[in-house]
């Protein structure tokens, strides 16, 4: 027995050290470069010998940040335009200032990766050459020339206003319009310019020249890591092999790899592991999965989302709805608390949450809860409220005492009115939980993203549908559980 | 169980109760009656303390009513009201036994007393388990009356008991009603508008008017020796059947 101890102490021992063998998690943003690159992190540093775990396209910059400043993440990709601008809040965009700035907060940044993604202006190749333009200033010599900007590029500090002055553009025109129109506009010769990120993919589709920024108007977009400073000590040989992106990926082979994913429809893991392979030399096993399993991981996710956030908010709203009804000024302020939490936007909720819960299933699952009690109070209170007042003074009058009031007469009169209630959360709340993909608590929402992210409606049907059979699924258990909850007796047809 | 208005008054509004004195003798059935709004609901709702005076004592056998001794003077009281009241998601035997069960009664006990209770009321055994909505008003207060008499309480009160149904049923409760009284012997107060089933039901009559007593006695002594011109339109306003016919 003792024999059989000993080992087992020394398992355990090393799996809660955290020397060297704790996971690198790897974060990425919901757009595909930043999927890319964050598959290229994980096998780089599955490829030193540790663990390494990749939590795809999660919601934003901020969702990032704040999940590798609170532990969340170890490392993920970002660009220096954005952490200058978005993360330090006007910054200095060098990169000794911000390797200054972030050192304060813990958080090292690597050297440039080799690309810089920012807005570029493209034209047909074709067109371009036959005029020879080459740079932004060689649009000053064609003033017939037809832009057309999408619409946030209209606005943008960096955008055509400025553009135009920089350069002294004489073209008077420019339209605003959907991004992908645009494209479409060059492909028809109606329009002769766009703006367009250079690393886009369709720069390779449409065979577009991006235009040479020789005044450097655009703010640099440099990729880059950010990586917690206690990753280095704490998995130094996953640190050093992840390192390795450094200065290796120019903005072709970045264009390639955008259009591989996005125009060949490759998984980005086949993409990172091929590019590791032809420039790196580095073997990685880029697993495609079924169309069962994954399905079947986000059926579980997405129920369990469900089942715990909805769930707490039956306990807690209920009492909250039957409090509601018994004072009813303290019930308005409850119903306006409930209600205010309904106005928040739930990506700005999940990113509240982030730094006290970290990123995964308890942020979703808080805000699903919050959202999910309106309908339950109120109802409830409403039920409560709506009794006639003979039937509360027949229970008085008996002599039940007010607990045995409330549960013997007033909860089973309101109970079609909470079961109700109830149901109403039930549908928001499955609904609702494919958004808990942003801060990577899974779900539905994961294939939903991805579809969005890749313009593959297939992809977002996988998630679409489920998550509408189980709204459907929910609302039939509910009319089940309304047979068991509301007393026959209320449910009987009106007689004369 | 005897019930004493002390100086009781309640208002609601403009109008309501100015201060009564009141006696209520145990062991025989009072008959409060008046016209609409005289204030005879008000008194039985103060009797069982569903209203608390503004000012004044209802004193329950000589003993003050209170918020203290409220809860368990109830379980000496029963309350029927004229649509019955009974919860419509229990059946029959639940409404009649939700008082006893919360309490703890033992089943076989509660079965028991259900049985009792049928038998007196005349209340078909296999109606228990039908839902108030699927009985007929007669049955309903049927019912009702089982459940204010579960416990066996010493005061029985009735707001408009029988106010809602069609002559021939109210007739038949009628005369059971006076059946029960006489065999529980009870103290019973009962609140009406119709002069002729206070006297068939009643022992004493209190005739009210702006929640005022005007007359008290037996349905002999308000016919015969009106105290005053209201009690004789009063009496002459319930108007028989008979008395049209010899008119026509």
């Amino acid at each position: 027995m003792r024999r059989a101890l000993i080992p087992l102490l020394f398992l355990v021992a090393g799996c809660t050290r955290t020397g060297g063998n704790a996971p690198v998690r790897v974060g990425s943003k919901a757009f595909t470069e930043s999927v890319i690159l964050g598959e290229l992190v994980t096998f780089l540093a599955q490829d030193a010998g540790g663990r390494a775990e990749h939590r795809r396209q999660l919601g934003g910059t901020q969702v990032l940040w704040n999940a590798l400043l609170a532990g969340e993440i170890d490392v993920y990709p970002d660009y220096t335009g954005t952490i200058a601008r978005e993360i330090l809040g006007g910054a200095g965009s060098d990169e000794e200032s911000l390797r200054v700035a972030l050192a304060k907060r813990g958080v090292v940044i690597s050297r440039p990766l080799g690309f810089s993604n920012t807005y570029a202006v493209g034209m047909k190749e074709e067109a371009a050459a036959r005029l020879g333009i080459r740079t932004l200033s060689d649009l000053a010599r064609h003033p017939e020339l037809r832009f057309g900007f999408s619409s946030e590029f209209m606005d943008r500090s960096d955008g055509w206003p400025s553009l135009q002055a920089r350069y002294h553009l004489p073209q008077q025109e420019a339209r605003g319009l959907d991004h992908d129109l645009a494209y479409r506009g060059l492909e028809s010769g109606t329009l002769d310019a766009t703006d367009l990120y250079s690393t886009d993919a369709e720069i390779r589709y449409y065979h577009l020249r991006v235009l040479v920024d020789d005044l450097h108007h655009f703010p640099d977009y440099h990729a880059v890591l950010l990586a917690r400073a206690d990753l280095a000590t704490r998995a130094g040989r996953a640190h050093a092999s992840i390192r390795r992106l450094e200065g290796s990926i120019d903005e072709a082979a970045m264009i390639a790899l955008n259009a591989r994913a996005k125009l060949d429809r490759l998984p980005e893991s086949v993409v990172a592991a091929d590019f590791l392979a032809e420039r790196l030399g580095v073997h990685a096993d880029a697993r495609r999965e079924s169309f069962l399993r994954p399905l079947l991981r986000h059926t579980g996710q997405h129920l369990a989302l469900v089942a715990v956030s909805l769930g707490a908010a039956i306990l807690f709203a209920i009492p909250l709805g039957i409090l509601a009804s018994r004072r009813p000024r303290l019930g308005r302020l409850i119903l306006a608390g409930t209600g205010i939490v309904q106005t928040i936007p739930s990506l700005a909720l999940l990113v509240f949450m982030i730094p006290l819960l970290g990123i995964g299933a308890p942020p979703a699952i808080v805000a699903l809860f919050l959202y999910s009690l309106l309908p339950i109070v109120r109802n409830t209170c409403t039920g409560l409220t709506d009794i006639a007042p003979s039937m509360r003074e027949s229970a008085e009058a008996l002599g039940l005492p007010p607990l045995a009031r409330l549960w013997r007469v007033e909860l089973p009169l309101a109970s079609r009115a909470i079961v109700a209630g109830v149901k109403t959360s039930a549908v928001i709340n499955v609904g609702t939980a494919t958004l808990g993909a942003l801060v990577g608590a899974g779900g539905y929402g994961q294939p939903i993203l991805t579809g969005i992210r890749l313009d593959d409606v297939g992809l977002i049907l996988q998630g679409a549908v489920p998550a509408a059979v189980l709204a459907l699924a929910v609302e039939l258990l509910f009319d089940r559980l309304e047979r068991l909850v509301v007393p026959r007796g209320l449910r009987l047809p009106v007689s004369a | 169980m005897r019930i004493e208005f002390r100086a009781v008054a309640k208002r609601f509004g403009g109008a309501g109760l100015p201060p009564i004195d009141l006696a209520i003798a145990p062991a025989r059935t009072t008959v409060l009656i008046g016209p609409s709004g005289c204030g005879k609901s008000t008194c039985l709702r103060l009797m069982i303390g569903l209203l608390r005076p503004d000012s004044g004592t209802v004193l329950v056998d000589e003993t003050p009513l209170t918020l203290e001794n409220l809860p368990a003077l109830r379980l000496r009281m029963g309350y029927v009201i004229q649509d019955g009241g009974l919860f419509p998601h229990l059946s029959a035997a639940d409404n009649i036994a939700l008082l006893a069960r919360h309490l703890g009664w033992p089943e076989a006990q509660v079965t028991a007393r259900q049985d009792e209770l049928c038998e007196l009321t005349r209340f078909p055994r296999a109606s228990l388990d039908r839902f108030p909505s699927q009985i007929s008003g007669g049955q309903r207060q049927r019912v009702s009356l089982m459940r204010a008499l579960f416990l066996d309480p010493s005061l029985l009160l009735l707001d408009e008991p029988l106010g809602a149904l069609d002559p021939i049923i109210r007739s038949d409760l009628q005369a059971d009603l006076r059946a029960i009284f006489q065999r529980l012997r009870k103290t019973v107060i009962l609140v009406t508008h119709d002069l002729g089933e206070a006297g068939f039901l009643g022992d004493h009559l209190v005739l009210l008017r702006d929640g005022a007593i005007v007359q008290q006695g037996t349905l002999a002594d308000l016919v015969r020796r009106p105290e005053d011109a209201f009690v004789t339109r009063f009496v002459n306003a319930q108007r028989s059947p008979l008395e049209s016919l010899e008119a026509g």
